[in-house]
């Protein structure tokens, strides 16, 4: 009975957050760009020249339609990959992404192997 | 902020990549240039500039003297400056460009991965990138420009 | 003459650490159980005159004698007095010195307080500790003296940066260096346990309270750096998965696990190997931060300027540690046998270092995975707080849970009979969740998530207290870590949540409209103060609804030596939120470009953390009482 309560309330709590929507943040990707000309500040902390521009030209981008993921692509295409601060999983980055998580059940199995090693 | 010569920027990512999606609005009209004025050119060399950039002042005399090369046509970029302003640098220190455009808010220079000025960036007929440089051009970069076109 | 006399100082602390090397080797061979006298005696000599040697190094800031490098190159007789003293350790070859007081007092007070403990442990943790004084000693006389001298005598120094002065600032080298540097006694005492045999659960009475009192002042300063970055650097954040930022957490992720650790180490002596392991892995994670930092080999805000002889000294000196470490432990492994039940309490301190380890690869492995692809491919790459958040929290809704759990499962075995309540607690954060939705607004899937475990924990912790309350058996400083680590995690998902950020370029009159607030840029003043001239902004922060108004100060300085332009955000602190407001002048143009944002419950993020700490320092306090 209790398990169904919480199941019934996770799902509607799960509803109302869906519905957040997921259109296009200036400030998000502002914060996702970083400041070339800065010492590793982001676009949204920057106020270098450099910054600004940028952040006239992400307007432009999200006026004509773009998505986030089109901006980040835009601009690495100019800048390089390290002008975004999420690194692309690409075959280069597969390790950066996927480490953690094998280090996690690495980690798991050894304790799972040490609980059932009984004496 | 003008950007000066030690820097780490690489440049080397966008070495033959192709430029594409041009427009640059010209200095004195309301028309703008596009690729397909700039493929007329054997090799072109883009140089973004200002008259408020002091390592502009640096760079120039050596613009000039790229001028003189029959192979290499010279592009510039007033970037974010004020047209008298402009004006008045090139009466003063000669005019090297063979086209003039400008970016008044710097944003048609995201577009050729500008970080600031002065930069230059190399393209050939295919408008193909060969060479960019961040930071005032040194004679040695004039040596490696003068050695791509001939 | 303060620097012959400095380095006289250094010349005699390394002779001593010879001296104490070479005398305990030969205590070693005496049969008895007591160190000599002269032990100490050299010991005492040994911190008294390095703590002389700091203050020389002090007094020359404080007279503002420039024929001292270091003395010229940071300060500058026109700061204030409190900045000059601050100033000797905000650099690197001052601050080097901050690292051997502390190795040395830390290596004394160790040999004072461990009588009860093995001789020949203490000797060979005394005679460790002593080569990584040794080892820095000579790093600071052939590479970064502050004692170092220049001729002609400069008539100014150059060391005016006014972003270093400030108060945060100058206590959060000391109270992190007492953390990570601190953390070097147990690693001696590790190596000393290792080689000495003492595995007994008596060694982690040896090191539990050096454990916590780094661990508490390693918390403190990453605490402390974290309000300096929000009150001072200007983009209203706190943390910024900054490279520097990273190497001070990935040893207090050590430490945390290291603690827990000895729980279970001291009371049924399991674990031995996995604590020496912490306890080595500290303090090389320190050093190697140190290393990440002082090498120049990364880019970022905190960057000290650099010079690559640094790095290549520390890697070796940090390689050597390694290798005796590995080498060391290869040599002594021997298979622990134990019964581990999976409901019990030794197996979820067993997982929470599980996740510790997580966390820690995580960080070290985005803060020098750059570094690999720059020099393997040459391609560079950032690696920001979008990789952290969406690698780390999501594990962490799943820690918290655990750790709320975990405390109260019994040691060796537990029945399941207290799982029908933490369904109702389950129920209970829900609810509250969706309470908080409803009132304000929704959010994500990851938010919600991470807002209900929080909010387990702090329920499990406080029913916790109340029925443990009632049988007068509570552990105060455990629940009040936990539950405030639960607050914490709460306090920066709602922070997160439901802060505000706007970004405009604004004229001198002008307003702007978003939500339900105006601003107004009402007046723009230029004063002239002592060192710098600021143009200071006055803007009207309108709540169209409540129709409350605020009135907030950002300025843009203008510093004359050395050329700096720094911007002074304005910070109105409040218990429910804080307006965050900073300017800056765009270039040719007659626009200011300003940042508002309302960041609410932000000041409880700073007391969250600080009950974190009042927690240990609790468990300190009640260790010192039985002891």
């Amino acid at each position: 009975m209790k398990f169904k309560l919480i199941l019934i309330t996770l799902l509607l709590n799960f509803n109302l957050a869906s519905g957040v929507e997921k259109k296009v943040d200036q400030n998000t990707i502002h914060k996702n760009l970083r400041c070339l000309v800065c010492q590793g500040q982001s676009i949204a902390d920057s106020n270098s020249d450099f910054a600004q521009t940028i952040k006239l030209v992400v307007k432009d981008l999200i006026k004509d339609g773009k998505t986030e993921r089109e901006i980040y692509s835009f601009m690495s295409d100019k800048y390089g990959e390290w002008i975004v601060f999420k690194p692309e999983l690409n075959k280069h980055n597969v390790v950066l992404w996927v480490l953690p998580y094998l280090a996690l059940i690495f980690g798991g199995v050894i304790i799972f192997i040490l609980v059932r090693r009984r004496n | 902020m003008s950007l000066n010569k030690d820097t780490n920027y690489s440049t080397n990512f966008l070495t033959g990549k192709k430029i594409s999606n041009i427009s640059l609005e010209y200095f004195d009209e309301n028309k703008f240039y596009k690729e397909d004025d700039l493929k007329k050119n054997n090799y072109t060399l883009i140089n973004f500039w200002a008259s408020w950039c002091l390592p502009c002042r640096q760079e120039h005399p050596l613009l000039v003297q790229l001028s003189k090369e029959k192979n290499l046509k010279l592009l510039g970029v007033n970037f974010k400056d004020k047209k008298k302003q402009a004006e008045t640098f090139l009466y003063n220190l000669g005019n090297p460009y063979d086209l003039l455009t400008k970016d008044e808010l710097g944003k048609s220079s995201v577009k050729f991965g500008v970080y600031g000025i002065p930069e230059s960036i190399l393209v050939n007929k295919d408008l193909m990138i060969l060479k960019k440089f961040v930071g005032p051009l040194s004679t040695e970069d004039y040596d490696s420009i003068i050695k791509i076109i001939n | 003459m303060l620097s012959n006399f400095g380095n006289l100082l250094l010349f005699i602390n390394i002779f001593l650490s010879f001296t104490i090397i070479y005398s305990a080797l030969k205590c070693l061979k005496i049969s008895g159980k007591f160190i000599p006298k002269t032990i100490y005696q050299i010991s005492t000599l040994q911190s008294t005159l390095i703590i002389i040697c700091f203050f020389t190094l002090i007094a020359g800031f404080v007279v503002s004698d420039f024929s001292l490098i270091t003395v010229y190159q940071n300060s500058n007789s026109l700061k204030p007095l409190f900045y000059k003293i601050s100033g000797t350790w905000g650099n690197h070859e001052g601050s080097l010195l901050l690292w051997v007081i502390i190795l040395t007092i830390f290596s004394f007070l160790f040999l004072i307080f461990t009588k009860n403990h093995p001789k020949e442990f203490r000797i060979l943790t005394l005679i460790i500790q002593n080569i990584l004084i040794l080892g820095f000693l000579f790093f600071i006389l052939f590479n970064s003296n502050p004692f170092s001298a220049i001729s002609p005598i400069p008539k100014e120094g150059l060391g005016l940066n006014p972003i270093l002065q400030d108060p945060a600032l100058a206590i959060h080298p000391p109270l992190l260096y007492l953390g990570f540097v601190g953390s070097s006694i147990y690693f001696s005492a590790a190596m000393a346990s290792l080689i000495t045999n003492y595995s007994q659960t008596a060694f982690a009475n040896s090191i539990k309270n050096w454990v916590l009192i780094s661990w508490f002042f390693q918390t403190l300063g990453i605490l402390v750096g974290s309000i300096w970055a929000y009150y001072e650097l200007g983009w209203g954040g706190f943390w910024f998965w900054d490279p520097v930022e990273n190497a001070s957490l990935l040893p207090w992720f050590a430490m945390t696990a290291l603690l827990h650790s000895l729980i279970v180490f001291e009371k049924r002596g399991l674990f031995y190997f996995w604590v020496i392991i912490l306890c080595l892995l500290t303090f090389i994670l320190s050093v190697t931060g140190t290393f990440l930092v002082r090498s120049g080999i990364l880019n970022s805000v905190h960057t000290f300027a650099s010079d690559p002889t640094r790095g290549i000294y520390i890697l070796s000196f940090l390689t050597l540690m390694i290798f005796s470490s590995i080498f060391l432990l290869f040599k002594k492994y021997k298979k622990e046998n134990y019964d581990l039940n999976p409901n019990s309490k030794e197996t979820f301190i067993l997982i929470n270092n599980w996740f510790m380890m997580f966390y820690l690869i995580t960080v070290l492995l985005g803060t020098i995975y750059p570094i690999f692809t720059d020099v393997l491919t040459g391609n560079k790459i950032s690696i920001g707080p979008p990789f952290y958040n969406i690698v780390i929290i999501p594990v962490v809704v799943i820690f918290l849970l655990i750790m709320a759990i975990g405390p109260k499962v019994k040691w060796i075995k537990e029945k399941f009979n207290n799982l029908k309540n933490y369904l109702l607690i389950l129920l209970g954060s829900i609810l509250i969740n969706f309470l908080i939705i409803i009132l304000f607004k929704s959010y994500s899937i990851l938010s919600n998530l991470i807002i209900i475990s929080s909010i387990f924990l702090i329920i499990s912790s406080l029913i916790d207290a109340f029925e443990s309350f009632k049988k007068n058996k509570t552990d105060f400083a455990r629940i009040i870590s936990h539950s405030s680590f639960g607050l914490l995690v709460m306090f920066i998902g709602l922070n997160d949540i439901f802060s505000v950020e706007k970004d405009y370029n604004i004229k001198l009159g002008e307003t702007k409209n978003f939500d339900n607030y105006s601003i107004e840029l009402q007046n723009l003043e230029i004063e002239k103060f002592l060192n710098y001239k600021a143009v200071i902004g006055s803007l009207e922060i309108t709540n169209n609804k409540t129709n409350k108004k605020k009135i907030l100060k950002p300025e843009i300085r203008i510093y004359e030596n050395p050329q700096t332009l720094t911007y002074e955000a304005a910070i109105k602190t409040s218990f429910l939120k804080d307006y965050y407001l900073t300017m800056s002048n765009i270039d040719r143009s007659d626009y200011y470009n300003i940042k508002f944002q309302k960041k609410p419950l932000m000041i409880w993020i700073w007391i969250s953390v600080i009950m974190i700490v009042l927690g240990g320092s609790l468990r300190l306090f009640q260790n010192a009482k039985y002891n």
